[in-house]
């Protein structure tokens, strides 16, 4: 009997395998691998068309004493990614808090909203390169009614930033139906009891809706400070990092070590730390969490 | 802290509105204010499409006009055939994405349906390890992957953007195997005792009564595929070789005129556009799953 059940347990692990091999295979191929290697290429010098060659620590030298538009790049991202993840989660969590209580049109409303986040960035870019074109573009001429300034706002060091957050802000879609699907999972029961202790509207979200919003509103916060990390087409198409840097982001200037300088051993090395400070940004934000989300189901 | 410690704090001085009264006032603002965000947010879409239409001359009228005046549907052919090859871009976007969701349908399924039916050594560390992947960066690997293709001559084809999808995408995993998980074992277990293998009952069973998921999957992997501009920019870049996007991208560097740019902007998306009125209950089913069962 044992001895059958064994051969049955076997046999039913050999099939998991068997089953999840291609990602396994994957994982070693496309992930781990290339993960190992980046470290590895990070302690080496290689322009691309010769091999690799060792020189240690070198290049995180180059980068921590030497290199400006390191430490330009890493500022200018780290300000995309405190202004935008706020603005964007705290923008979705309202929509999808009116969504949640509109009866009518919550269909419409929720398709209009999503729609942009449908269309691809670099489409985006190209549109509101063209809106915002300085001389007879649509911003200026209706930003001109509203008594706004005349700027040409892309190639402002003061505006690039901040248009480029602003804009962002079109891709809310993703964020917002999962915190419309997390309201809709809150139990109407919690709400009545709520009520009949007397709370009004603003108790109840204080204390009903927040609380019980914590862990999607974590996994919002992880998932957009890591996408928010990777900002690149944005600058890319429309103000190809300028104006003197001021939307020079920190995948811009992978891409540009590796790409357009073809130095894979310094990118390695800045794609290295990348994914340094977005592993321990991770795990800042989980460990924070165990102090203000809630787990409990009712 | 639970809805019922709420002990009456309630205030009786507001009451000068009805509960009733307040909550229709609440709904109406609420009914406002998403109405004025959903105009904006479809601003710049509407803009592009009557850009799109515009007569040359008319293109840099000012003051810049709202409505369809003096139409044009010359853009769209000077716009792909003219000035850059789109219906070659538009034909390899649509070899890629194809292959891409074979690819992803078929990985996916084989790998969600291991973990999710399946008991043995390592599963949970495993799958926690697929999770753990889908928090890091695709960027921390792109040179290593370069480097890769490069050495397997791989750079100007299809083959980097379209083999990794047939090895497993971990979200995708993810998706499949939390539908897979709601699907009842003793179907899988009859079909065992009649004596299907296990691939049989894979393709047969599991596959035919996952249909929302893998529509999901489809469509997701159809909307990455198109948008993706990385990937493509790095991997892809001889002329014959590239996508859409990237036409769009070189659209930008050619200084074209704003409203040939817009006309390919248009049927950049229009695909994207069409796929998500078409199948927009997948697509918010998708979502919700993936964000709430993590």
């Amino acid at each position: 009997m044992m001895g059958r059940s064994g051969w049955l347990a076997r046999r039913e692990a050999l099939y998991g395998y068997a089953f999840i091999s291609p990602w396994l295979i994957g994982l070693v191929v496309f992930t781990a691998g290339p993960l190992l290697a980046v470290f590895y290429l990070s302690l080496t010098e290689y322009p691309i068309l010769s091999e690799p060659t060792w020189i240690g620590t070198r290049n995180y030298e180059r980068i921590f004493t030497a290199d400006r538009a390191f430490l330009v790049s890493l500022i200018n991202t780290a300000f995309y990614v405190a202004i935008r993840v706020p603005l964007h989660l705290g923008l979705a969590f309202v929509l999808a808090l009116m969504l949640h209580r509109a009866v009518r049109g919550i269909g419409v409303f929720r398709t209009a909203i999503y729609l942009p986040s449908m269309i691809p960035i670099v489409a985006l870019s190209v549109i509101w390169r063209v809106l915002l074109d300085p001389r007879n573009g649509y911003v200026n001429y209706f930003g001109g009614l509203l008594g706004l300034p005349q700027i040409n706002w892309l190639t402002s060091t003061d505006w690039a930033k901040p248009v480029i957050i602003f804009i962002s802000l079109w891709q809310i879609g993703i964020p917002m139906i999962i915190f419309l699907a997390g309201l809709g999972a809150i139990p109407e029961t919690l709400y009545e009891a709520a009520e009949i202790d007397g709370a009004g509207a603003w108790r109840r979200l204080l204390y009903v809706t927040l609380p019980m919003m914590t862990p999607v509103i974590l996994y919002n916060v992880i998932i957009d400070i890591i996408n928010s990390f990777q900002v690149f087409a944005y600058a890319f198409i429309m103000t190809r990092g300028g104006p003197n840097d001021a939307t020079l982001f920190y995948v811009l200037y992978i891409y540009r070590q590796g790409f357009e300088q073809f130095q894979m051993g310094y990118a390695s090395a800045l794609s290295t730390i990348l994914f340094l400070i977005v592993l321990v940004l991770t795990l800042i934000v989980l460990r924070s969490s165990r102090s203000w989300v809630q787990y409990e189901r009712i | 802290m639970s809805a019922s410690s709420l002990v009456t704090t309630a205030t009786q001085e507001r009451a000068l509105l009805s509960p009733k009264r307040r909550r229709l006032i609440g709904n109406g603002l609420s009914f406002l204010a998403l109405g004025a965000v959903s105009l904006v947010m479809l601003l710049p879409l509407y803009l592009m499409i009557l850009i799109s239409f515009r007569t040359a001359d008319r293109a840099f009228v000012y003051p810049p006009d709202l409505w369809f005046t003096s139409v044009t549907f010359e853009n769209y052919p000077t716009a792909l055939f003219r000035l850059l090859p789109f219906g070659l871009y538009v034909r390899n976007t649509v070899i890629i994405a194809g292959l891409v969701i074979v690819g992803d349908l078929l990985s996916c399924s084989l790998v969600a349906y291991g973990f999710a039916r399946f008991r043995f050594p390592g599963r949970d560390l495993l799958f926690g390890v697929l999770l753990a992947t889908l928090l890091m960066p695709f960027v921390v690997r792109l040179i290593p992957l370069f480097i890769l293709f490069q050495k397997l001559g791989w750079i100007n084809t299809f083959l980097p953007l379209v083999v990794p999808s047939y090895f497993g995408t971990p979200l995708f995993i993810f998706l499949m195997r939390q539908f897979f998980l709601t699907i009842p074992a003793e179907l899988v277990d009859a079909a065992r005792i009649d004596g299907a293998g296990e691939l049989a009952i894979w393709w047969r069973i599991m596959l035919p009564l996952s249909k929302p998921v893998l529509a999901a999957v489809a469509i997701f992997s159809f909307q990455n595929t198109w948008n993706d501009f990385l990937g493509p920019l790095v991997f892809l870049q001889k002329a014959d070789v590239k996508t859409i996007i990237l036409g769009l991208y070189g659209l930008m560097g050619m200084q074209a005129e704003w409203q040939l740019v817009m006309a390919a902007v248009v049927v950049a998306v229009l695909p994207l556009i069409a796929v998500f009125f078409l199948f927009q209950r997948f697509f918010i089913q998708g979502i919700t799953v993936s964000g709430l069962k993590g």
